[in-house]
């Protein structure tokens, strides 16, 4: 006997089919599932953008601050340094001190500077602007993942996506508390400052306008607990939240969680000396531009470890010092796209559509049969091998199933049994013409090989189109049909091919061709 | 069993100057709707908010309406049921940026006392992504077509990916004017349907057309008319088929799939319909008005297997070394 090469692939197609969509189908441990999308199990979807022109304001803020920390240090007189969104100013008083200001500015990197006499201008280089902007996606991608890895969920997906958004996906998401917390840690810019008050002027503040308050160089800040209360401070910081090395939560002597953050080295020596500096003076401690504590400085602080204190539940300091820890946003972000479902329609959507589904197979599969006969059950059991193919290869390439993703599998069941149809007309028409069961099978497959080909790869083309351009749910229907239509044209053209190859010798001998392909009897005359 | 006994062949082409005035009517009804109504753009590309809220038992519409024109985020919204009497769509054309503060929050917090509800889904979709789906819908239609264009020239003959085209054109054509005579919301389910309806047309027409193309290949005669309507009476009952067992599933899908996947499935339906009129009654005729000649295809065919047997001689004589 011949080797039937088509049974076989048919047989190893079904194993492969079978043992790979038991993982998904009896959600075992082990092994390669299919994912659900969102949309089926309920969860959190989230598009966000970037501000990222406020990540270059901020580095124009940092600049200023080691400036002034440079110049502190080194005894330079400076008048009005200030700092707006493209543009860091100053002036110094000794024109002496020039050439140690330029070996300075040479260290920063991106900063182009303009001066003329005793007047300094510094710009970020327009490719400096562009990396800045760029880092802020980066960092503000890689911080929302820290902060949700350790906030604990599921599997979180946080991706770029095109080149200025980020895509969070939190699956697993049950109740709207949970949802709450998480859009506020992600949202968080925890973005620490410490800023020197302006004592000279503190006690005007509250008849101050914020106008008046720039013209000193100054910013009008509220309290967090109160915010009818002000605080007159610096606008350039003393340092940010770039030199924090850790934060963790504690408990003061009165067991209210406390928060308490390390800096790293050059943190340490320029609080050192700030603290050493203005003993008897207060400083604020600024959290996303609110004011947690002004503490007055009793001594020089070495070491750097600062503390601060808030009225906060611990639920709320442990989410701050995730916040803290997993690093500042450089730059603010927004919601531009957000989809939760609640787990109960995401069930649901699967209760309906799996009706659906066994719905129109059965449908199908009795209309094959009444109007096919053996041909019907042949094609149909091409057809079930088709399902488990799609659930399979869906489960390795970990594909996402997605509402639409089920419509596709549902729509690839009514368009499956398509090159089955076409064969069986073919050799229908054959049996019509007076060939043998045997040559009509032969070349019924023959003449439809091209059709079904032709058909199926401009449909295959459509499918891949719609990958490369289509988003979330889009891409998921595409997979599926793609994959259905590739695992038809297996089990369809290969697969039925090699059954009736198989039972080559009872056809043969069969003289009653209305058995094999439904046809009457009348009509072959 | 058998749904199509005759062996004679129907005169399709016949009719086709009425099908093709039926099908310019439809057509051209559905830009008059698409322009007048037009499409329902739902907040996937309109932009905006949904917020599905479900109650235990039939939602009192009016009263959620009363309590919600208090807060002015709910400025006009539309508030529909949706699916079952206990479901209610609230929509607005508004969508907050604030990652941190959130609508669903507000909603909960201004429907409380109008029973025991819960917040299934709440969809918020900014004008800039809503702008950027539809122009990544838009591109890959275009796209898609473009593809299949090229493929259908080079397997078949320009004329063929022309009328397949057409074919597609006038598919999608009607299903769009049936979402804006339905005013159904446009959603990217109804984007997927409508690119299936693209697969599915298509699919119909190339199995039509790879046999017309394999009789005129056979064909004695060299009037196209006769050979296409040969082709689609032996193609009819296939097409039926593949059309009833495909239109049966989404009947199922549409019946049984739920509100969500509505839209969806009532696209496809047309779909399926108009693409399996299409594939008689729309691609062939206009293959025909093309100018489409046997004769030449004939004579195109014979150039092609001379060249490629004279190809053969030369590569056989090449490989004897007798050049």
């Amino acid at each position: 006997m011949k080797l039937n090469f088509r049974f076989v692939i048919l047989i190893g197609a079904i194993v492969f089919g079978v043992f790979f969509s038991v993982p998904s189908l009896l959600q075992t441990e082990k092994g390669a599932k299919i994912t659900l999308g969102l949309d089926l199990q309920g969860g959190l979807h989230m598009l966000l953008g970037v501000k990222t022109e406020e990540a270059v304001k901020s580095r124009m803020k940092s600049i200023a601050a080691s400036v002034k920390h440079y110049t502190d240090h080194n005894d330079i007189l400076l008048d009005t340094l200030s700092a707006n969104e493209d543009e860091v100013r100053f002036a110094i008083l000794d024109s002496d001190d020039a050439a140690s200001i330029d070996l300075m500015l040479k260290d920063i990197e991106g900063v182009s500077v303009n001066h003329s006499g005793e007047d300094y201008a510094l710009t970020l280089t327009p490719l400096a602007v562009e990396e800045t902007k760029k880092q802020s996606i980066s960092q503000a991608i890689e911080t929302i993942r820290n902060r949700l890895d350790q906030f604990g969920l599921a599997e979180p997906t946080v991706a770029r996506q095109g080149t200025d958004k980020i895509l969070v996906e939190l699956p697993g998401i049950k109740t709207q508390e949970d949802e709450q917390r998480a859009r506020e840690l992600i949202s968080r810019a925890a973005k620490l400052e410490l800023i020197a008050v302006d004592e000279e002027r503190a006690m005007r503040v509250y008849n101050m306008s914020a106008a008046e308050a720039a013209q000193y160089g100054d910013v009008i800040l509220p309290d967090k607990e109160r915010p009818d209360e002000k605080y007159l401070l610096k606008e350039i910081p003393i340092l940010d939240g770039g030199m924090l090395t850790n934060a963790t939560v504690a408990f003061d002597q009165n067991n209210r969680p406390v928060i308490n953050f390390a800096l790293n080295s050059e943190g340490a020596q320029i609080f050192g000396d700030f603290t050493g500096k203005n003993v008897g003076k207060r400083m604020a401690i600024v959290l996303d531009g609110q004011v947690y504590s002004a503490p007055v400085i009793n001594e020089r602080i070495g070491g750097g470890h600062v503390q601060v204190s808030g009225n906060y539940t611990v639920n709320e300091a442990n989410d701050l010092a995730i916040a803290l820890r997993s690093g500042a946003l450089l730059a603010p972000i927004y919601m531009m796209e957000k989809r939760s479902v609640g787990p109960s329609l995401g069930a649901e959507s699967i209760r309906n559509s799996l009706i659906a589904l066994i719905g129109g197979f059965v449908l199908v599969f009795i209309f094959m049969i009444v109007y096919y006969k053996a041909a019907g059950v042949i094609a149909n059991i091409a057809l079930i091998a088709n399902l488990f193919i799609i659930l399979a290869v869906m489960a390795l390439f970990g594909a996402t199933l997605t509402l639409p993703g089920m419509a596709g599998i549902v729509l690839t069941v009514g368009m499956a049994v398509d090159a089955n149809v076409i064969i069986s007309e073919r050799i229908r028409e054959l049996l019509y013409e007076g060939k043998s069961l045997h040559k009509a099978i032969e070349e019924g497959y023959a003449n439809a090989m091209r059709a079904i080909l032709d058909a199926n790869i401009t449909t295959l083309i459509a499918a891949v189109v719609l990958y490369a351009y289509g988003t979330g749910a889009i891409k998921g229907f595409a997979i599926t049909i793609s994959i259905g239509i590739l695992a038809s044209m297996l089990t369809a053209i290969l697969g039925t091919h090699g059954i009736y190859t198989l039972l080559e010798s009872k056809i043969n001998k069969s003289k009653n061709p209305s058995f094999w392909f439904g046809i009457s009897k009348k009509r072959l005359g | 069993m058998e749904f199509f006994k005759q062996t004679k062949t129907i005169n399709f082409m016949g009719g086709s100057k009425l099908a093709i005035a039926i099908s310019i009517i439809l057509v051209l009804s559905s830009y008059a709707l698409l322009f007048t109504k037009g499409l329902n753009f739902g907040v996937d590309f309109a932009g905006g908010t949904i917020v599905q809220v479900k109650y235990e038992n039939t939602a009192p519409i009016d009263a959620m309406r009363e309590q919600l024109s208090g807060n002015e985020m709910f400025q006009g919204a539309s508030i529909t049921e949706f699916g079952s009497p206990d479901e209610v769509i609230i929509r607005l054309k508004s969508s907050s940026k604030d990652v941190s503060k959130d609508v669903g929050d507000v909603t909960r917090e201004a429907l409380k006392g109008t029973g025991d509800y819960t917040i299934r889904r709440v969809d918020i979709v900014g004008p800039k992504v809503g702008d950027e789906l539809r122009e990544k819908g838009v591109m890959s239609l275009l796209l898609a077509m473009i593809g299949i264009l090229i493929y259908v020239a080079f397997r078949f003959e320009w004329r063929f990916a022309v009328a397949s085209i057409f074919a597609l054109v006038h598919d999608v054509s009607i299903a769009l004017g049936a979402l804006a005579l339905t005013q159904i919301d446009v959603n990217l389910d109804v984007l997927a349907a409508l690119l299936t309806i693209l697969g599915y047309s298509l699919n119909d027409t190339i199995i039509v057309f790879d046999r017309i193309r394999e009789g005129i290949v056979d064909a004695k005669s060299a009037v196209l008319s006769e050979v296409i309507d040969e082709s689609v009476t032996k193609t009819l009952s296939r097409t039926t088929l593949t059309s009833l067992t495909t239109f049966f599933v989404v009947l199922t899908l549409f019946i049984f799939g739920g509100e969500i996947i509505h839209s969806f499935a009532f696209t496809l339906l047309v779909g399926v319909i108009v693409g399996t009129y299409s594939s008689i009654f729309v691609a062939s005729p206009i293959l025909m008005w093309l100018g489409f000649d046997i004769r030449s295809y004939h004579s195109k065919l014979a150039e092609k297997r001379r060249r490629k047997a004279e190809k053969e001689k030369m590569r056989a004589q090449f490989e004897q070394g007798t050049l």
